[in-house]
């Protein structure tokens, strides 16, 4: 049981989404709507299946251009990005990383592989855009080798050590689902989205899962010195009540509420949402 | 499977035959002795083909009956392990015999009156440079399609580029060999981001299709602008290639390549120049992807080929990434073209038709994508055995598409079908089975 953090004073927010709206063709995925989500906390999407997270989720990582509304995103470091108006891969520069609802690793590639890839960025930097590095002139054996260790930090927190050079294809589902956590993690985000982490645990996994995105949070995982804040879609309710410190509600593609996990359990709409109305909500189902 | 649905699927096999072979065989026009063209009809020959797909069919079935057919197997085949540990010694080995091929043209007179003569001659050499070139080629496409996973059927518009760039600049401002290669890849390069930039978009079937009509195009335009490539009359007196500015000449001046070194001067000189010109350039290209494919550059073809939205997340721009990988292979490409050019002295749009860039991809698809080692034995069997066959005449193309069709049932994905990874923890490279390895939607 996490203790919940005390209120920030002021709210310090690092995501903004304000009247997003997604409309596909005639339907209307996301209709209006506005939350926030607070640095070094976890901010929890959930919703029946159908209430339009995922939608939410692929606009603010840029897998979607909204139909109108903005995001903003305010970095660590100060600086505020409008993250509907970037191309695809810059949002994951800018300093947001998400995983797949259905895992997306790169199977034939070892997981230290996987963890390299995602460092791509800076280890580009680092060869002189290739040239440099294939003729061994730059500064890149030495960004190797801290993107190596770097790596092995994160194998290490997710538990995958020993799999280190085995195909991620290869690896039992639940590890493949810590080392896509520990993939997003290498690029260094500011915001971390999940999408579904627990999906498929069983509930010994699930409990070892809120105890890595808590250590996350903290930054007490893989030594890393700076807590992360983490924005999850979760049907999971278990996981989502112990770890989250605020919640979101959606349905039909609107806000129906939004507070803390408290909050949210005793709001009468929230479990009209879920429990009644003709709309079934399943506990497990895809979004 | 009983006789009776046996005999039916027999039957419809048959049926299919009869429909195949009565406007390919039954019906042939033939000159008469008067000179005028007449229809001659067939049908026995129809007859006994029809017949045999029937019978070759139910024996087909009689004994997938009994025992089961080999399977299609993309498992590391029992030649891959012996190979991969032999690997450190087979390469090597390959390497040595590549480069020691030439020297074994001449004879040598080792003293003590024992004199070594000499066994392989210009057949072997030539032969020899024209395996190299489609090795080049294949490693120059396996960037693009085994590692990037992006399916290029018209790499040999980056042939013709290079090809037709050295020869352009060396006709035309008498520029030599060395000066032009660059620039010819540069060329081919500038080509390759050309065709990249509006298939970016595109994946599988419908990047064949663009690439091949890119292929095609450059070799139309080849054919038409007469004023500038020559047409189809092609390009002729190319310059020869020279030993760094000394010529290869006959006449033994100080100024020839014999004159300069003192010896007696011999046409092989040229061929085994031109022998180890290629061998150099395909080692290049060999150590540029090797190298590459342990830099982020590399990894990220890599990772593009198996999971492009997964690339996307994670920041990395999908459109450098494909365009440096159309650009690396096209330049490639160019390199070996303007060696083709100099080796030749005379081009033509006709040496750069859609079959030269089957060739080269069935080469790339056979040695396994992404394998270099399999590229290099698959470009030595295919082109090497197409030579072996050439007693069979048309019946060798025969051969060549059984042959074809055989390993992609046994092996879909190419001899070597296992990756090899580019960085260990434990310092032990296992190989990854080809199963999961992804192909690339192009």
């Amino acid at each position: 049981m996490a203790t919940p953090l005390p209120p920030p004073r002021g709210r310090d927010l690092i995501l903004e989404v304000r009247d997003l709206t997604m409309r596909f063709g005639g339907l209307l995925a996301v209709n209006q709507v506005s939350f926030t989500a607070d640095r070094g906390r976890i901010t929890a999407l959930i919703g029946p299946n159908g209430a339009g997270k995922t939608t939410v989720f692929n606009c603010i990582t840029g897998f979607y251009r909204p139909t109108s509304g903005t995001i903003l995103l305010r970095r660590d470091d100060g600086e505020v990005t409008e993250l509907q108006r970037q191309p695809g891969h810059r949002i994951a520069r800018a300093g947001v990383a998400r995983t797949f609802q259905n895992t997306r690793l790169f199977p034939g590639m070892t997981a230290l592989e996987n963890l390299l890839v995602a460092q791509h960025v800076p280890l580009m930097g680092a060869t002189g855009f290739g040239i440099g590095a294939v003729l061994g002139l730059s500064r890149y054996p030495r960004a190797e080798r801290l993107a190596i260790e770097k790596a092995r930090a994160w194998l290490e927190a997710t538990r995958l050590l020993d799999r280190a050079d085995d195909p991620a294809g290869a690896l039992p589902y639940g590890a493949q689902r810590r080392l896509e956590i520990a993939r997003a993690m290498c690029t260094e985000p500011s915001l971390l989205c999940l999408d579904e982490p627990a999906a498929g645990l069983n509930p010994r996994e699930s409990e070892e899962l809120s105890e890595l995105l808590l250590a996350i949070r903290d930054g007490r995982a893989a030594e890393r010195g700076r807590g992360c804040s983490i924005l999850l879609i979760e049907h999971d309710m278990g996981v989502v009540m112990r770890i989250s410190d605020r919640v979101v509600v959606l349905d039909h593609g609107r806000k129906i509420a939004d507070g803390s996990p408290e909050e949210v359990r005793a709001d009468p709409r929230v479990i009209a949402a879920y429990l009644g109305e003709g709309d079934d909500g399943e506990e497990n189902g895809g979004a | 499977m009983n006789p009776a649905t046996a005999l039916k699927d027999a039957a419809v096999t048959g049926l299919v035959a009869l429909a195949l072979f009565t406007p390919l065989v039954g019906l042939r026009t033939d000159v008469s002795p008067t000179g005028g063209l007449y229809l001659r009809q067939r049908w026995s020959d129809v007859a006994i083909l029809v017949g045999l797909a029937f019978a070759g069919r139910l024996a087909l079935l009689a004994w997938r009956g009994r025992r089961s057919l080999p399977t299609a197997s993309t498992a590391p085949g029992w030649w891959e392990a012996p190979l991969r540990r032999l690997g450190a010694v087979f390469a090597p080995l390959l390497l040595a015999f590549a480069v020691l091929m030439p020297l074994s043209a001449f004879s040598w007179n080792l003293g003590g009156g024992f004199v070594l003569p000499a066994l392989t001659g210009r057949y072997e050499l030539d032969l020899g440079i024209l395996v190299l070139t489609y090795v080049m080629l294949g490693w120059g496409l396996n960037i693009v399609v085994g590692l990037a996973g992006l399916l290029d059927l018209g790499y040999v518009a980056f042939y013709a580029v290079g090809a037709y760039s050295y020869a352009l600049l060396s006709t035309t401002f008498g520029w030599s060999f060395w000066a032009c290669l660059p620039l010819a890849g540069i060329l081919a390069a500038f080509w390759g981001i050309l065709l990249g930039f509006p298939v970016l978009r595109l994946r599988g079937d419908y990047l064949a299709i663009v690439t091949l009509a890119f292929g095609e195009i450059i070799r139309i335009v080849l054919v038409n602008w007469v004023s500038f490539t020559g047409g189809p009359n092609g390009i002729s007196g190319i310059p020869r290639p020279t030993f760094f500015g000394l010529p290869f000449s006959m006449s033994g001046e100080p100024g020839t390549f014999a004159g300069f070194f003192g010896i007696e001067p011999d046409p092989s000189h040229r061929i085994v120049f031109l022998y180890y010109l290629i061998l150099g350039l395909a080692l290049l290209t060999n150590w540029v992807t090797v190298r590459l494919r342990r830099q982020p550059l590399g990894r990220a073809w890599e990772a593009l080929r198996e999971d492009e939205i997964a690339c996307r997340a994670l920041g990395i721009n999908i459109t450098t990434t494909k365009l440096t990988a159309f650009a690396i292979g096209a330049m490639f490409g160019g390199f070996a073209g303007a060696f083709f050019a100099t080796r030749q002295a005379f081009i033509s749009p006709e040496s750069f038709t859609f079959i030269e860039s089957a060739i080269v991809l069935a080469i790339v698809v056979l040695g396994g994508m992404g394998s270099q080692i399999g590229v290099a034995v698959a470009a030595l069997v295919m082109i090497g055995g197409f030579e072996l066959f050439r007693d069979l005449q048309e019946w060798r193309m025969l051969v060549f598409g059984a042959a074809m069709v055989a390993i992609m049932v046994l092996r879909p994905r190419g001899l070597v079908a296992s990756r090899t990874p580019t960085v260990t923890l434990s310092g032990r490279k296992r190989a990854i089975s080809g199963e999961l390895v992804g192909q690339g939607h192009g």
